[in-house]
């Protein structure tokens, strides 16, 4: 029995990192081969004519990844906060509830509840409204995964903290929080990642461009609008580069999180926990 | 230096139960005094209400007249933070902060009160260290190892350093032994005797040896209230009270 059981756990993990595995590799195989220096330095050309890249998409990218964490994060993080130190009362639920909600509602209706609130009343798109709608996004699951983490934190620990003549508001940044890190950081990074692949909410917000911006009142070029929209396009060329460009992007996020990863456990200590 | 504290009836609630009846002793600078008497008879509670750490309970709250040194801890405008910071607690389980390393542990109530000079906090750190008697098994590894990798018995005289660097009059210990083995228990003991020149020390304890060991003074508490406080000697010798006596040779409790 115990050999069925562990053999049925490895053989989940193995079926669960297939996928993930297979669309790397065909990735690879099919975008691999379209990047080149043109591909990662210049803007896209017109319909038709060959060549072209997509380096202002990836700038774009990460201009409305950047903008939409620093939205997303510190409100996901004091909203974990308030449930996890404060929200244990019918406020709490709501908001818990609220929360659970919103990380439901599909990305197009953010993307177009955005649309309504920031670009109609500019009457422009950008890479600021793209940057609300991805922060938006990033929000309830940060938020939950800030409160779960933060709960796991034992009692005693807020007590010790207390007990020192710590102020509430110290304790809970510097000590719970600090305790739960880990936790966080991983909560983040999956909110990160979920929103850098988003397409839909960037359709109505940050729109695409086709040449360099680095305005956030400007529309703005994502990897993931120029890879559907050169996917969906009748030439051959577009197509590669579309390959290209789903690679760029998976390959950024990995980055990314990677980078966070490494960043902050360089002060872990023995024995931590 | 250590300040005696002065309680006039100190009543503490958890909802609508009244933990803590009518509570008045006074507790002498510079001595030991246990606080002994079975589970659930409020002993906890008691010292939880000296530094306000029981409100922090949800729906819990006490009042009454305590004064600590020159501290009305019930006083309208007394802040529970200020009192806390005067008043050193170490809990029934060693509670470092895990992702901290045993420098910053000790040093964490310093830096989180606005301590930024460096020099002071090394000697504070190494001063309360030395006084838990931990200094000599950890001073090499003082940022490199994390609280949580030190054993139980060092975890605790751990967290007594970490108390003891804010530098309070009072230390309130509730329990501080019952988690660990003999030899962390006697070294824990072995401390407090050394400590009570530089504080007032309060503890809590199951064990009943371990208040005749320690304490000068011990106060026998039952069902919420304090039944008899006298020396330490007295109350397990010729306690006054029948109750008293049944609890120490193991009648009830």
């Amino acid at each position: 029995m115990n050999y069925a059981a562990t053999g049925f756990a490895v053989a989940a993990a193995i079926l669960v990192l297939a996928p993930l595995l297979a669309i790397f590799v065909y990735l690879v195989i099919k975008g691999a081969g379209s990047i080149n220096l043109t591909f990662l330095t210049q803007t896209p050309k017109p319909p038709g004519e060959l060549g072209g890249g997509m380096a202002n998409a990836m700038v774009g990218t990460g201009l409305i990844l950047a903008m939409a964490s620093v939205r997303g994060i510190p409100l996901g993080i004091g909203c974990g906060i308030y449930l996890a130190e404060y929200g244990h009362n019918r406020f709490g639920d709501l908001v818990r509830f609220t929360a659970d909600v919103l990380n439901g509602v599909p990305s197009i209706v953010i993307g177009i509840a955005v649309y309504g609130l920031i670009v109609l009343k500019q009457k422009h798109f950008s890479a600021f409204s793209g940057g609300v709608a991805l922060g938006i996004m990033m929000v309830p699951t940060i938020a939950r995964a800030t409160e779960e983490m933060l709960l796991m934190v034992p009692n005693v620990i807020r007590e010790a903290a207390l007990g020192l003549g710590i102020p509430k508001w110290r304790a809970t940044l510097s000590i719970t929080l600090r305790t739960a890190s880990a936790g966080v950081i991983t909560g983040c990074m999956l909110a990160f990642a979920r929103v850098a692949g988003e397409t839909a909410p960037l359709l109505f917000t940050a729109f695409g461009n086709q040449f360099w911006n680095l305005n956030p009142n400007q529309p703005t070029a994502a990897l993931s609008l120029q890879v559907f929209a050169y996917a969906i396009s009748p030439y051959d060329d577009w197509h590669r580069q579309a390959w290209a460009g789903a690679l760029i992007l998976i390959v950024m996020i990995v980055a990314a999180v990677a980078a966070v990863r490494i960043v902050t456990s360089r002060g872990m200590l023995k024995g931590a926990s | 230096m250590g300040v005696g504290i002065e309680v006039k009836g100190l009543n503490a609630w958890y909802g609508k139960h009244l933990a803590l009846k009518d509570i008045d002793m006074s507790i002498q600078a510079n001595h030991v005094t246990a606080v002994i008497g079975p589970s659930g008879c409020g002993k906890s509670t008691f010292v939880r209400c000296l530094n306000r750490m029981h409100e922090t309970i949800p729906e819990a709250r006490a009042d009454g007249d305590v004064k600590i040194g020159e501290i009305e801890v019930y006083g309208d405008g007394t802040d529970p933070v200020e009192v806390r910071r005067k008043i050193g607690m170490v809990f029934q389980k060693p509670n470092p902060f895990p992702t901290m390393s045993i420098y910053d542990n000790v040093a964490a109530g310093l830096r989180l009160n606005g301590l930024r000079n460096r020099k002071q906090m090394n000697e504070l750190v190494e001063r309360s260290l030395k006084l838990s008697a931990l200094w000599e098994e950890v001073k090499d590894t003082l940022h490199k190892k994390s609280g949580a990798s030190l054993s139980g018995g060092q975890q605790q005289r751990l967290c007594i350093a970490r108390a003891l660097a804010v530098e309070p009059d009072v230390l309130l210990m509730d329990e501080p032994a019952s988690a660990l083995d003999p030899i962390s228990t006697s070294k824990i003991e072995e401390l407090i005797f050394q400590l009570k020149q530089h504080y007032t020390v309060v503890i809590v304890t199951h064990n009943m040896q371990q208040a005749a060991r320690v304490a000068e003074f011990t106060g026998f508490f039952l069902m919420g209230s304090l039944i008899e406080y006298d020396k330490t000697e007295k109350i397990f010798t010729t306690p006054a009270d029948k109750r008293t006596e049944d609890y120490i040779t193991g009648r009830f409790g």
